[in-house]
């Protein structure tokens, strides 16, 4: 099962980077929130997937699967959340501003070089 | 009392909670900024005086015993440079009230700084990995807020690529914490450190340290991880460029140093030189920018990159004397930078550009501005009696002990370029023909150069009173070196 998952967050991986490189500013958006989706994937994996109840102590089960992964990925998650929110208002703001939305040309300073 | 530990952490929170709710009394926003960063700085200092006599504080919250709850750790290395932070935030916070806007003051600006105070001094005290990574993104999320403030062109252009920089890098923070708490299965720092001192670090364990070093190289501009900086701290005002040039770098400086001296000390053939040899090319990408520049600002900004460039080359030697070094010249370099940004603040404020082609003849009008700026670039380069000296002194001698001829050498050379650029501003600046500048009398300089001048003024003392801060520097240092002294402090066996 973790081979498996860990496929899926290497091609989730390997999407988003494509996804990163590209000019558009909203395909570069969409690429970070498939960057964090695996990333968030991955420590649910690497947290162990193990067979096990919910971590609930009302189930009285013999053995739960490990309740800190997934604390950290309900963390992970809110602050990636903020974070696209704040991105995404700025890219929109960034478009009503400048007039586009191609990296190519939101290159370069006004350095007095 | 205990809880003096959080006390740094929780001054700012509060603050900045209180300031979301008053806006619009901008006067009523400084006061309380000044006030409560005050307080801030007086809890630290206190916070240091008890690390100094009693050695290192661990605070377990919520009374959870120590690998299972957060544990907040302040070693001597920690607090003072939550001190100095401190310290930074109240002068930048001083020099903000005359320079910032009023328009910019009315959008939360005040708070946002609070905000950032608390990231940063939560990542500086944090006993637990993944609270670090929470700490870091309390930090970024602020200083997205704050470099996009005020919302011009330039500084969305900038912001963008900002904060794509670092939703990437704060990603790989994640994806490291989770292969590290899959190999150790814990997330506390002391018991990381146990654990993989009981393993022996297999090659893995490599892996992860090199993924920390991208993570944390990253968001402290090292070689290969640098390109953003340049650009992006180009875009806001001089105050918040003065706050992410002496603080955001230096917190990702910081974790190296934590985590290459605490968990990844057992195997440093690869992971050390690796980090030397970025080190050695930070510097030297460094220099290349600082004097290919004719802008202030862009002189001063390529400056951090060679700083950071000398720090990481003292921690990758990882010896007492190079850490010591390294501690002493993290200080003296958050203060100096502060100094520098908001003096280049007045020079930008007096003749209205940051073009140096267009400056001169400043010091016949401004002759204490002039003088102090003088003294701030001595002390950047590291001339003897002022604070830049006995730290690159300790970290070149610990590369010249270790065989590290190159870094050694790079790092010495690099003081030579630093002065130059620094004495480029100075002479094209403040001396030759004066010019006049449309506006320049409405400026009371004095207001602005009063926050700077504290700063210059405890460089100054920091460096001539080396010898005093030798002992304190040192129960750093030993923290560092021995990690034994931080996991018994934690763990409590």
């Amino acid at each position: 099962m973790e081979i498996l998952m860990s496929i899926v967050i290497g091609i989730l991986f390997s999407s988003a980077v494509y996804l990163m490189l590209s000019k558009s500013l909203l395909r570069i958006i969409i690429g970070t929130g498939l960057l964090s989706h695996g990333a968030h994937l991955l420590l649910i994996t690497m947290g162990g997937l193990k067979t096990g109840t919910v971590p609930l102590l009302g189930e009285h089960a013999k053995s739960y699967v490990d309740p800190l992964p997934q604390a950290l990925i309900l963390t992970a998650i809110v602050i990636s959340f903020g974070v696209t929110a704040f991105f995404l208002v700025m890219a929109y703001r960034a478009y009503q501003e400048i007039g586009t939305d191609n990296m190519d040309q939101m290159r370069g300073n006004e350095a007095n070089d | 009392m205990i809880n003096l530990l959080i006390l740094p952490i929780l001054i700012p929170l509060f603050t900045a909670i209180v300031l979301i709710f008053m806006v619009k009394y901008v006067a009523a926003q400084r006061v309380l900024s000044v006030v409560s960063t005050l307080g801030t700085l007086t809890a630290s200092i206190v916070l240091l005086m008890k690390v100094r006599a009693d050695g290192v504080q661990s605070l377990n919250l919520s009374s959870w015993d120590a690998p299972f709850g957060i544990t907040l750790v302040s070693d001597m290395l920690s607090i003072l440079l939550v001190t100095t932070t401190s310290l930074i935030t109240l002068c930048v916070i001083i020099y903000s009230a005359r320079s910032i806007g009023v328009e910019r003051e009315r959008f939360y600006y005040y708070a946002v700084i609070q905000f950032l105070l608390v990231g940063v001094n939560g990542a500086f005290t944090t006993g637990d990995i993944f609270n670090l990574f929470v700490f870091f993104e309390v930090m970024l999320m602020s200083s997205y807020v704050l470099i996009v403030i005020g919302g011009t062109k330039i500084q969305l252009r900038e912001s963008i690529k900002y904060i794509l920089v670092n939703i990437i890098s704060s990603a790989i923070f994640v994806i490291a914490v989770a292969y590290l708490y899959s190999i150790v299965g814990t997330l506390n720092m002391a018991h990381v450190s146990e654990r993989i001192a009981e393993v022996g670090q297999p090659p893995i364990l490599t892996v992860v340290a090199v993924l920390f070093l991208i993570v944390f190289g990253l968001k402290g501009a090292i070689f290969p991880m640098y390109s953003w900086l340049p650009g992006s701290y180009y875009a806001p005002p001089v105050p918040i460029l003065a706050l992410f040039g002496s603080l955001l770098t230096k917190v990702g400086v910081y974790s190296i140093m934590r985590t290459y001296s605490l968990f990844f000390y057992h195997d440093q053939a690869f992971t050390h030189d690796l980090l030397g040899i970025l080190a050695i090319i930070t510097i030297i990408a460094g220099c290349i920018g600082a004097i290919a520049y004719w802008d202030v600002k862009k002189i001063i900004i390529y400056n951090i990159i060679i700083a950071v460039g000398v720090l990481a080359f003292g921690v990758s030697l990882l010896t007492e004397e190079s850490i010591r070094g390294t501690i002493f010249y993290i200080i003296h370099d958050m203060i100096i930078k502060a100094a520098l940004f908001l003096m280049i603040g007045i020079m930008i404020k007096i003749t209205g550009t940051s073009n140096l082609r267009q400056m001169g003849g400043l010091i016949k009008k401004y002759p204490l501005f002039g003088w102090s700026f003088l003294l701030t670039c001595f002390g950047l380069a590291g001339i003897p009696p002022l604070s830049g000296f006995p730290g690159k002194l300790m970290i070149v001698r610990a590369g010249l002990e270790e065989g590290a001829y190159v870094g050694a050498l790079t790092v010495l050379l690099s003081s030579l370029f630093v002065l130059y650029s620094v004495i480029k501003i100075f002479m094209n600046g403040f001396w030759k023909a004066p010019k006049d500048y449309p506006g320049e009398d409405q400026q009371p300089v004095w207001f602005l150069w009063a926050p700077a001048a504290i700063l210059v003024a405890v460089s100054v003392v920091y460096g001539v009173g080396a010898e005093t801060m030798y002992p304190i520097i040192s129960q750093a240092t030993d923290a560092l070196v021995n990690p034994t002294i931080y996991i018994d402090a934690v763990l409590k066996e």
